[in-house]
C-alpha cells in the first residue's frame, strides 16, 4: 500500500516537471522577449553609436563613450538635479506625507466619510493619464479661462498667469503627487487598520491624547510600510515621466532624467533618434532599478511567500 | 462638553481633508461643467459675451465623427486583449507556482517579484527593437510587430503580467487542495483539475484581476506605449487622440476637450463604482507605474 503511494508519488512528480513547464511557457515567453532580452539590449546599444543616421547597419562600438558623453555633459548635471529635486520633494510631500496624513485622518473620521474620501483619492489612479493631465492644465490655465486664477487669486488681487509655466517644478510634483498619495494611502491605512484595538484602548486608559496615540502607537508600528513605499516609490518616481511628457513635454525645464532618455532615443521635434545615447541613459536608470527592486524584495517577506506548494505532500 | 469637543475634532478632520482634496474636487467638477458649456471661466459656465450661462450640447457632436468611433474600438480591442491575455495567461502561471514542484521554482518566484517592482518603461527603447524584429517575422509580423494594435497590446499585458501572476498565485494558495488532491488521484489530468476544479473556486479574484487590468489598459497603458510604437492615426486609442487635441498649438476647443475626456473617463468610473471593493484589494497589493 505505501510502496504503491510511493510510487504514485514519484510519478506525480516527474510528471509535474513538464506539466509545470507547459502552464509557465507563454508567460515566460513573453518575460523574455519584454524584459529580459530588452535589458540585454538597452546594454548592448549603450556600447554603440546606433542612431537613425547610422541605421540598423552601419554603426560602431563605441564602448563606453556615450557613458563619457553623460558624464561630460553640462546638460546631465541640471536634469540629474531637477530629477533628484522632483523625486524627494513628490516623495517627501505626497507619497509618504499626504499618503500618512490621508491614513491617518480617514481612520479617524466616521467610516463612510473616511471610505468617501479614499476613493476620491483613488481617481486619479484609476483616471486615464491624459485626461487627469488635462484637468491639471485648465485649474492652472491663465486668466479667464483657470480655475486657480478665478477661485483663489482674483479675490486676493494676485495678477493671473498660467500657474505652469510660472513654477514648473511645483507643477510636476502636484500632478505626480495627487497620483503617487493613494498608493501610500492604502498601505498606512491596512496597516493602521491591522493594529490590535487593545493597543489604542491602552493608550487611552493611559490618558493619551490623539496626537500621542499617533506618535507612539502608529508610527512605530508603520515603520516597514513606510520602508516599502519609500523604495518602491522611489523606483516608479525616478522612472516615470508620461504625466511630465503630457503636461509640458519637458518645456520649462522640466525635462527629468527618464524623459531625457526618452525625447533622445524614441520622439523628438528633429527625428534624429540617438539609439546608442539615449540606451545608455537608459541603463542607468536600469541599473537603478534593479538595485531599488532587489532591496525592495527585503520587504516582500519572501520565505513566507515562496514556501513549498501543499500539493507536495501527496 | 467632552461630546461636543469630540464633534469639534472631527468637523477639523473632515475639514482639512476636504482642504488637501480641493485640487481632486475643482478639476473633476470643472471637466463635468466644461463639458455641457459653450466656454468656462474658470469653474463658471458662459456664453459668447462672458455672462453666465451658455449651456450646449455641442461638445459632444465629436461622437458623429467616424474617427472617434474607430478609435474608441481600437481602445477597448487594445483594453479587452490586455485582460484576457493577463488573467489567462497569470492564472496558469500562477497555478504551476502555488501548486507544482519543478527544478527553479525559488528562481522562478523571486524573478516574478523582482519584476514586479521593477520599472518596465525604462526599457521602451530596447522594447521598440523587438518590436522591430518581429515585424519581420512573415505573417506574425503584421499582427504583432511594430506599428500594430497586437503588438502594443502583447507589450502592455508583458509589462502587467508579473503583477497577475504574483495576484493569481494568491488566490490559489488560499485554496484548499483536498478536491484537487482527489481529482488527481483519481487520474485527472492537472490541466483538467486546474479549468474545472481551482478556477472556479477562484471566481471573485479572477473577477478583480479582470476588471483591474481592463482600467490598466483603457487608461494607463492606453497613453504611452500606443504613443510610442504607432504611427497610424486610425490605430491610435483615445488616450493618444486626446493628447494630439491638447498638444496641437491651434487654439483648442476646450469643451470639447473635455467632452472626450468624460467620454474616456465613462467606462472607467462605472466598473470603479462596480467593484471599488475588490480593486482595493489589488491596488494594496501593489500598483505598478505612475508614482
Amino acid at each position: 500500500m505505501s510502496g504503491n503511494l510511493r510510487t504514485r508519488k514519484a510519478h506525480v512528480g516527474r510528471r509535474d516537471r513538464w506539466e509545470a513547464m507547459g502552464f509557465l511557457l507563454p508567460s515566460f515567453l513573453l518575460v523574455m522577449l519584454f524584459f529580459v532580452l530588452p535589458v540585454v539590449i538597452t546594454g548592448f546599444l549603450s556600447a554603440t553609436d546606433m542612431s537613425s543616421s547610422t541605421g540598423f547597419r552601419h554603426w560602431h562600438w563605441v564602448g563606453l563613450a556615450n557613458y563619457a558623453k553623460i558624464l561630460n555633459s553640462p546638460r546631465a548635471m541640471s536634469r540629474l538635479w531637477l530629477t533628484l529635486q522632483y523625486v524627494a520633494l513628490t516623495l517627501v510631500f505626497f507619497n509618504v506625507g499626504m499618503g500618512l496624513l490621508l491614513a491617518i485622518l480617514t481612520t479617524y473620521v466616521s467610516p463612510r466619510m473616511g471610505t468617501l474620501f479614499r476613493a476620491v483619492w483613488l481617481l486619479p489612479r484609476v483616471t486615464p493619464t491624459v485626461v487627469y493631465v488635462m484637468m491639471w492644465i485648465f485649474l492652472a490655465a491663465d486668466a479667464p479661462y483657470g480655475v486657480i486664477n478665478q477661485l483663489f487669486l482674483e479675490p486676493l488681487g494676485i495678477a493671473p498667469r498660467y500657474w505652469v509655466a510660472a513654477h514648473p517644478l511645483l507643477a510636476i510634483v502636484l500632478v505626480n503627487g495627487y497620483i503617487g498619495a493613494s498608493f501610500g494611502m492604502i498601505i498606512f491605512t491596512s496597516a493602521i487598520q491591522s493594529i490590535p484595538v487593545d493597543l489604542f484602548r491602552a493608550a487611552m486608559v493611559d490618558g493619551a491624547s490623539r496626537w500621542k496615540q499617533i506618535r507612539h502607537v502608529v508610527l512605530p508600528l508603520l515603520r516597514w510600510p513606510l520602508l516599502f513605499v519609500i523604495v518602491y516609490q522611489t523606483l516608479s518616481l525616478l522612472t516615470s515621466f508620461e504625466q511630465i511628457l503630457i503636461l509640458t513635454d519637458g518645456a520649462y525645464n522640466t525635462e527629468v532624467w527618464a524623459l531625457w532618455a526618452y525625447h533622445r532615443a524614441l520622439n523628438n521635434y528633429w527625428g534624429y533618434f540617438q539609439w546608442g545615447f539615449g540606451a545608455a541613459l537608459a541603463a542607468l536608470l536600469v541599473l537603478i532599478g534593479v538595485l531599488l527592486s532587489v532591496i525592495s524584495l527585503r520587504f516582500f517577506r519572501l520565505k513566507a511567500l515562496i514556501q513549498r506548494p501543499l500539493i507536495e505532500s501527496l | 462638553m467632552e461630546k461636543l469637543s469630540e464633534w469639534t475634532t472631527r468637523i477639523a478632520l473632515v475639514l482639512i481633508l476636504v482642504v488637501v482634496t480641493l485640487p481632486i474636487l475643482l478639476g473633476y467638477a470643472w471637466l463635468l461643467i466644461s463639458t455641457f458649456s459653450l466656454r468656462t471661466f474658470g469653474l463658471m459656465p458662459v456664453n459668447a459675451r462672458g455672462e453666465l450661462g451658455g449651456f450646449t450640447l455641442r461638445n459632444w457632436s465629436f461622437l458623429k465623427d467616424p474617427l472617434i468611433w474607430q478609435v474608441t474600438i481600437n481602445t477597448l480591442v487594445f483594453a479587452l486583449g490586455i485582460t484576457v491575455g493577463v488573467v489567462f495567461l497569470s492564472a496558469l502561471a500562477g497555478y504551476a507556482l502555488s501548486r507544482m514542484s519543478f527544478p527553479g521554482r525559488r528562481f522562478t518566484l523571486t524573478l516574478t517579484l523582482l519584476l514586479h517592482a521593477f520599472p518596465s518603461i525604462t526599457l521602451l527603447l530596447a522594447i521598440y527593437f523587438v518590436l522591430r524584429w518581429i515585424s519581420a517575422v512573415p505573417i506574425i509580423g503584421g499582427l504583432l510587430g511594430y506599428n500594430t494594435l497586437g503588438g502594443v497590446t502583447l507589450v502592455s499585458t508583458a509589462m502587467q503580467l508579473p503583477l497577475g501572476i504574483w495576484l493569481m498565485k494568491g488566490f490559489f494558495d488560499n485554496v484548499p487542495w483536498d478536491m484537487e488532491r482527489a481529482a488527481l488521484i483519481d487520474g485527472c489530468s492537472r490541466l483538467r483539475a486546474w479549468w474545472a476544479i481551482i478556477l472556479p473556486q477562484i471566481r471573485p479574484g479572477i473577477f478583480a484581476l479582470a476588471i483591474f487590468s481592463f482600467i490598466q489598459g483603457w487608461g494607463y497603458y492606453s497613453f504611452l506605449i500606443p504613443y510610442s510604437f504607432m504611427i497610424d492615426q486610425t490605430r491610435s486609442t483615445i488616450s493618444t487622440y486626446l493628447n494630439n487635441m491638447i498638444s496641437t498649438t491651434s487654439p483648442v476647443n476646450y469643451g470639447q476637450v473635455a467632452a472626450v475626456g468624460l467620454f474616456q473617463l465613462i467606462p472607467v468610473l462605472l466598473f470603479f463604482l462596480l467593484a471599488q471593493k475588490s480593486l482595493l484589494r489589488i491596488f494594496s497589493g501593489g500598483t505598478k507605474g505612475a508614482a
